[in-house]
């Protein structure tokens, strides 16, 4: 997604229209990114009041005003600010998690690159509210132009007293690092991350001890999302009851919707949690050409697919939910009927098998067969066998892994071939009647 | 596998649940666990064996494999998936389900069967593992009977060579990460790591940097398959060809506990034994891998005798040998007397002999087995603070474990003790013990005993008390506040090592800051037979179990034990191992007893060469020829100690009791020779085996009289020597030219490589380009060694005590503490250097690919008349 496509449909956008731009407000003014534009709209003006309060009665606004994780999981972030430690015997640790990595999601970046003081002035809210005075932000690495900005704009903001020591005289020291990760998608996780950070492999770490308790250098630590703790200058500045005013009860707050695929206008639309695809398509001016859709994600490729049945799906954590998906971080993909759902799941699970950190078997040794089976169904070479091989592979894989990549690697498979079973079973129309292709390999050669 | 208590397990509800534990149900059975056990301990208690690859009761958990997965249910709340029994601790009211009664765990079980074996090789008739491979076993129980994989499988090539001694298959492996958690957690040596991700993640090391770790061979042992294999092991045998004896092990004072494995006589290998109370479930790679020395081609089997007409040494009779030696020695008493030197490697049954037979036989107390540098400071510290100690009343290994704070004196655990150093690490790393260590420089073990880095934020703690060599003594008297406090705290420990002898005055200053702080102090010698030794009474003060020889209401009731008359018992103190040299040479004694003992092992082996050449009777009691034999009127040949049983004393004085591996070669141990020669001396010492010889130990009980007197030396201060000397530093490396590490290549291929080290001041007084070799010199001879600069204080040099060209008492006939000449080098350093090498000394391998082999300055032909060595061995013949 490029910066050029960001902009459509956003603050713009007429009264009535479904949109919230909240987080998305200062995206199209002129230099969005520079602390004088920002200053120049509201930035920085809920800092001051957030120094003034008590850091538990931050903790408490956020819990009131509902706000979840925008990372993917959807953990209440209030109640996640409280599991640290009131007593400052050991350093505390704000991370933010800004390798958004996951398949379609561009959110974080875009944020990032337009208006990244609201992600900084975020961060010192929320490090004061949980007593840290360190901040770390854990980029992609592929994120080039992305870091240098927030590079610039951490410079900014220590020149002009919003970072370093005694922020606006209120006693309050926070240093911000920014940091670039080097290319793994499981240091989106969030002790892998941490584990990356301190310089090491970067592998989920046991839980417990959980992040609040033990983090980044053995010492309290709380994992935000970027997109999460952009929006805590806005609750501060709106209050819990304006941030509850958008979105349904138990999701509520804007979010950033990022569309990819086959859509007339792809990119990001921020709009109420509880929005539909029927009501985002109908903002990207509809389905690309006026090919009808066919299959989409909720939230990545590791949610569950849907299908045009699924338009008026409620997005919200609720909703995804009990439509048999998940909102993950909201990265709509669309695709139209043109596209081989087989084909696009084994592109899926090549990410998967390119991405498994190796720590365990499952993840590790299943997305090395699961790759290989679609890659020979693909190719035409694929039995009706391997599909049921397939579902009790993924079987052995969900909720078997060490974290959570096991199990998004297998949503595309399990659910693409829930929905489109027969496409699957025409691929192995060529070899029909048998078994299996081969003999079992007693020793391969190197792929 | 360490497993807890057991506890009761009475199914009644109205039983209270014992304090600190939990009540769970697992597979039906109610049971209570300790809080914090995990799930998998607690079924194991049970008889329930979850299958498992990266679970190990001694590593952190890891979770990684997910081959242990059981069905949870907490709080009546089954969790969502099934968890990892090795992660998951015990909590109250945790009903668990494994595959025994949960279709859910048994499926999750295999299924992750299936996914290891997809691209594990079938080559399990090749593979060393097979036979004893928990994959193997495991696939067999809880995997199906076909795969479903008929794909292409991972292919690596292999082996690859992490070390001399290890090899790695990267296709064999299921990456549980045990080994690198081995390394990491507990040896503190990470070379090896999982390297990329994925599935082409694998096990690797860094470029040019060799898995270099003295206890790399654990990680063949807890490897689930046959990812490493030893070199030294490799296609050699099948498990199920092999028997298993437990033994000990005979290189050093950790007393391991270990497992022989062997068949049709011939030892294949050594692996550790499992004693939680002293080397848990590890040993060092010497342990494990040095044992052909026993079955080395030059050993010696049969007696021999000196020809009256060649001079030469000639095989005979044991009748002919015996009789000629006890005549000998008989000669030799009955005219100025004979002295016996039984060298430091015995069993305390065989020391006992060689005690019994000076006292009884030859009626004298010239006996010292301390073939090595040594005092008579030390002795008195051995009879007053260390004999007759043990675990229970003295230092062991557990209290190590739980010491606030460790100073380890003149003592570099790593090299000397290896099990000592693993558990010092366990210690600071676990139950935030302080190690402290008086030495020179930050050595790898010192290093790894106080800054401790794996998981988590690494931890600094303890650390280096820097001191000149020789000035331990003074030191110990001026500590700084933070570490005497330290030690002030209940429970602290001094240890002090082998390098102690080599300092006037440090057993005294240590036992006054024992007296200060109320730390306690235990003696930790480098080799096997020191402790058992001491107890067995061959010291020229000491008599059996601690026996002062000056107490006559003692030595009458040893005259009682062994049926002397009374009065016959020697009651003055007799020479130690200098003075009886000395008299040897100067005529003043007419003969020599002499048990494995090397000459170059002693602080003068010239010195020692002079008096067994001079001595006028010598017998010597050897395994394999050392500088001894070429001087023996009658050499007698003993038994190795696979060869025979008996009982080591670790330095905790704990007992490690082992019984003959290879039975029936005819190799007879010491005390049995010694029994023999007495009764053709007309003399009964009932030591024809080793089980007589502990029930005698055991009969004579404790000393019954007081303890001699302590030590009283004071500190000698010591100086910087300016200019062209130095003071010398030096101790021995764990892996070096020592002869029972004879014909082990592979093994000498991870020895550290030999430098000396210099701090930046002294380097830049020589003009000392980094690596330039450096020559140091007494007026006996010159080593030249490549050399490193470390942070030492100004005016030291370190050598290593016998590694490659380094063979410090030999060459320069001084030791730790002395001053030293120092020079830059110009030659190519070692092995080029001519005439330092004891015969049967081995060359040492460089060092695969670490970068280290030295190349000096000049060009190659340069060097190999620049270097004149005194002739330091050349009078030997």
């Amino acid at each position: 997604m490029t910066e050029a496509n960001a902009p459509d449909g956003t603050a713009r956008e007429a009264a009535g229209s479904p949109l919230t731009p909240v987080l998305t407000r200062r995206w199209l003014s002129p230099e969005s990114w520079s602390l004088r534009t920002y200053e120049q709209l509201e930035g920085y003006t809920a800092l001051r009041t957030a120094l003034s309060l008590h850091p538990d009665q931050l903790t408490e606004l956020v819990k009131a005003a509902g706000l979840r994780g925008r990372g993917g999981a959807g953990f209440p972030s209030g109640v996640k600010w409280g599991f640290m430690p009131k007593d400052r015997s050991r350093p505390h640790y704000l991370v933010i998690n800004a390798d958004e990595g996951e398949p379609g999601t561009c959110k974080d970046v875009p944020l990032m690159m337009a208006d990244p003081h609201s992600l900084l002035e975020g961060c010192v809210i929320a490090a004061y509210a949980m007593r840290a005075n360190n901040c770390m932000i854990y980029v992609r690495g592929e994120a080039l132009h992305c870091i240098r900005r927030l590079h610039h704009a951490v410079r900014e903001a220590y020149e002009a007293g919003y970072l370093g020591e005694n922020i606006l005289d209120s006693g309050f020291d926070l240093d911000v690092v920014v940091h670039a990760g080097a290319g793994a998608y499981i240091c989106g996780e969030e002790t892998a991350l941490l584990d990356s950070l301190e310089g090491k492999r970067g592998q989920p770490r046991l839980k417990p001890p959980f992040p609040a308790q033990a983090g980044l250098y053995s010492s309290p630590t709380t994992v935000n999302n970027v997109e999460t703790i952009a929006s805590v200058p806005h609750i501060v500045n709106g209050g819990s009851d304006w941030f509850r005013g958008m979105g349904r009860e138990k999701s509520p707050g804007p979010k950033i919707f990022s569309l990819s695929g086959h859509v007339e206008r792809p990119g990001q639309y921020e709009a109420p949690l509880g929005t539909t695809l029927r009501e985002l398509l109908e903002l990207a001016g509809g389905m690309k050409d006026g090919i009808p859709l066919k299959f989409w994600t909720p939230g990545g490729s590791s949610t569950p697919l849907f299908t045009a049945d699924h338009l008026d799906v409620p997005l919200d954590f609720e909703g995804a939910a009990e439509a048999g998906s998940m909102l993950g971080t909201t990265a709509l993909m669309i695709f139209n009927e043109t596209v081989s759902v087989p084909w696009a799941v084994m592109k899926w699970t090549q990410f998967y098998e390119h991405e498994s950190c190796g720590k365990c078997t499952p993840c590790r040794e299943g997305c090395f067969w699961l790759a290989q089976v679609l890659e020979r169904m693909v190719q035409g070479r694929g039995t009706e066998q391997d599909i049921d091989t397939l579902l009790d592979v993924c079987d052995n894989v969900l909720g078997r892994s060490f974290c959570a990549l096991g199990d998004g690697a297998v949503s595309p498979i399990t659910s693409g071939i829930k929905y489109f079973r027969e496409e699957f079973l025409a691929l192995c129309e060529s070899n029909r009647g048998q078994d299996t292709t081969e003999e079992p390999a007693l020793a391969g050669v190197a792929r | 596998m360490t497993v807890a208590p057991a506890s009761g397990n009475d199914t009644a509800q109205s039983r209270p649940v014992p304090e600190g534990h939990v009540r769970l149900t697992i597979d039906g059975i109610e049971v209570d666990a300790p809080q914090g056990e995990l799930v998998i301990r607690t079924a194991e208690r049970l008889g329930i064996v979850i299958p498992r690859f990266c679970d190990h009761p001694l590593l952190d958990p890891a979770g990684a494999c997910r081959q242990c997965l059981v069905e949870v249910e907490v709080n009546g709340k089954p969790m969502p998936k099934p968890a990892a029994s090795c992660t998951t601790a015990v909590a109250d009211g945790m009903v668990v389900r494994t595959q025994q009664t949960s279709q859910v765990a048994d499926k999750a079980q295999q299924g992750v069967m299936e996914l290891l074996l997809i691209n594990h090789p079938l080559d399990c008739p090749i593979c060393d593992k097979g036979g004893e491979c928990p994959l193997q076993n495991q696939a067999l129980k809880h995997g199906r009977g076909d795969s479903r994989f008929v794909d292409t499988k991972r292919t690596f090539p292999k082996p690859v060579s992490i070390s001399s001694q290890i090899l790695l298959d990267r296709e064999r492996c299921v990456l549980c990460q045990r080994c690198t958690r081995f390394s990491k957690q507990i040896a503190g040596d990470p070379f090896i790591e999982l390297l990329e991700r994925g599935a082409t993640q694998q096990i690797g090391t860094g470029e040019q940097q060799p898995f270099q770790s003295y206890f790399s061979g654990n990680t063949i042992q807890i490897c689930p398959v046959g990812a490493l294999t030893s070199a030294a092991y490799r296609f050699r045998s099948r498990p199920f060809d092999l028997v298993s004896t437990p033994g000990v092990c005979e290189h050093c004072s950790s007393g391991c506990s270990q497992r022989t494995d062997w068949r049709r006589g011939k030892v294949m290998r050594r692996l550790a034994g499992e004693d939680p109370e002293v080397n848990e479930e590890w040993n060092c790679d010497k342990g494990r891998f040095a044992f052909r020395y026993a079955t080395a081609s030059d050993r010696i089997t049969r007696p021999m005798v000196r020809d009256a007409d060649s001079g030469e040494l000639r095989e005979t009779s044991w009748t002919e040998a015996l009789r000629k030696a006890a005549d000998g020695l008989l000669n030799a008493r009955d005219s100025r007397g004979v002295g016996v030197l039984p060298g430091g490697r015995l069993t305390r049954e065989d020391a006992y002999a060689y005690g019994k037979f000076a006292r009884v036989a030859l009626g004298t107390n010239d006996i010292d087995h301390r073939a090595r540098p040594h005092s008579n400071e030390e002795l008195d510290f051995l009879g007053s603070s260390v004999v007759g100690t043990g675990p229970e009343d003295g230092v062991s290994y557990a209290s190590l474990e739980a010491a606030p704070a460790v100073l380890c004196v003149a003592f570099e655990p790593e090299e000397e003790s290896p099990i000592v150093f693993l558990r010092l690490r366990k210690a600071a790393r676990d139950s935030g013990t302080r190690v402290f260590h008086l030495g020179q420089w930050d050595s790898p073990g010192v290093e790894k005993t106080t800054h401790i880095a794996d998981s988590g934020s690494p931890i600094h703690s303890g650390g280096l008390l820097r001191c000149l060599p020789g000035g331990e003594a003074a030191a110990l008297y001026e500590l700084p506040s933070e570490v005497e406090q330290a030690l002030g705290e209940p429970g602290s420990v001094l240890l002090l090592g082998e390098r102690c002898s080599q300092v006037s005055g440090v057993y005294t200053a240590a036992m006054r800051l024992a007296e200060r702080t109320g730390a306690r102090i235990a003696w930790i010698p480098r080799r096997a037979g020191e402790r058992g030794a001491v107890e067995a009474g061959t010291l020229p003060t000491l008599l059996p179990n601690g026996r002062p020889v000056s107490d006559s209401v003692v030595r009458s009731g040893i005259e009682r034990a062994w049926g002397m008359s009374t009065g016959s018992l020697p009651s003055v103190p007799g020479r130690d191992i200098d003075g009886i040299l000395a008299a040897a040479e100067s005529g003043e004694l007419s003969g020599l007893l002499v048990g494995g003992l090397d000459p170059a092992d002693l602080p003068d082996p010239e010195q020692a060469r002079r008096a067994l050449r001079a001595a006028g009777f010598l017998v010597s009691l050897e395994l394999r020829p050392t500088g001894v034999t070429e001087h023996a009127d009658v050499v007698l040949p003993i038994a190795p100690t696979v060869e025979k049983s008996g009982t080591f004393l670790n330095w905790e004085g704990r007992p490690r009791e082992f019984e003959i591996t290879i039975e029936g070669t005819g190799a007879v141990p010491d005390c049995r020779v010694l029994d023999t020669l007495a009764v053709e001396m007309d003399v009964d010492l009932f030591t024809q085996t080793p089980q007589a010889v502990a029930a005698e130990i055991r009969r004579l009980g404790p000393n019954p009289g007081a303890r001699p007197k302590p030590p009283d030396i004071p500190a000698e201060p010591v100086t910087e020597p300016s200019g062209d000397r130095a003071l010398l530093a030096s101790w021995r490396h764990l892996l070096d030219n020592g002869s029972m590490q004879h014909d082990e290549p592979n093994l000498a291929g991870t020895a550290r490589p030999p430098v000396a080290r210099v701090s930046h001041g002294t380097a830049r007084r020589l003009g000392l380009e980094p690596h330039q070799p450096i020559r140091v010199s007494t007026e006996r001879g010159t080593i030249a060694l490549e050399s490193e600069v470390v942070e030492i204080p100004d005016g030291v040099v370190w050598l290593p005590g016998n590694s490659g060209p380094a063979e410090v008492n030999e060459v320069l006939g001084v030791g730790h503490g002395a001053v030293v000449g120092i020079a830059a080098g110009t030659a190519p350093a070692p092995g080029t250097t001519p005439g330092q090498r004891e015969p049967g000394g081995e060359e040492l391998p460089a060092v695969a690919g670490n970068g280290h082999t030295s190349n000096g300055h000049g060009p190659p032909a340069h060097g190999s008349n620049g270097n004149g060595q005194a002739g330091i061995d050349g009078g030997g013949a």
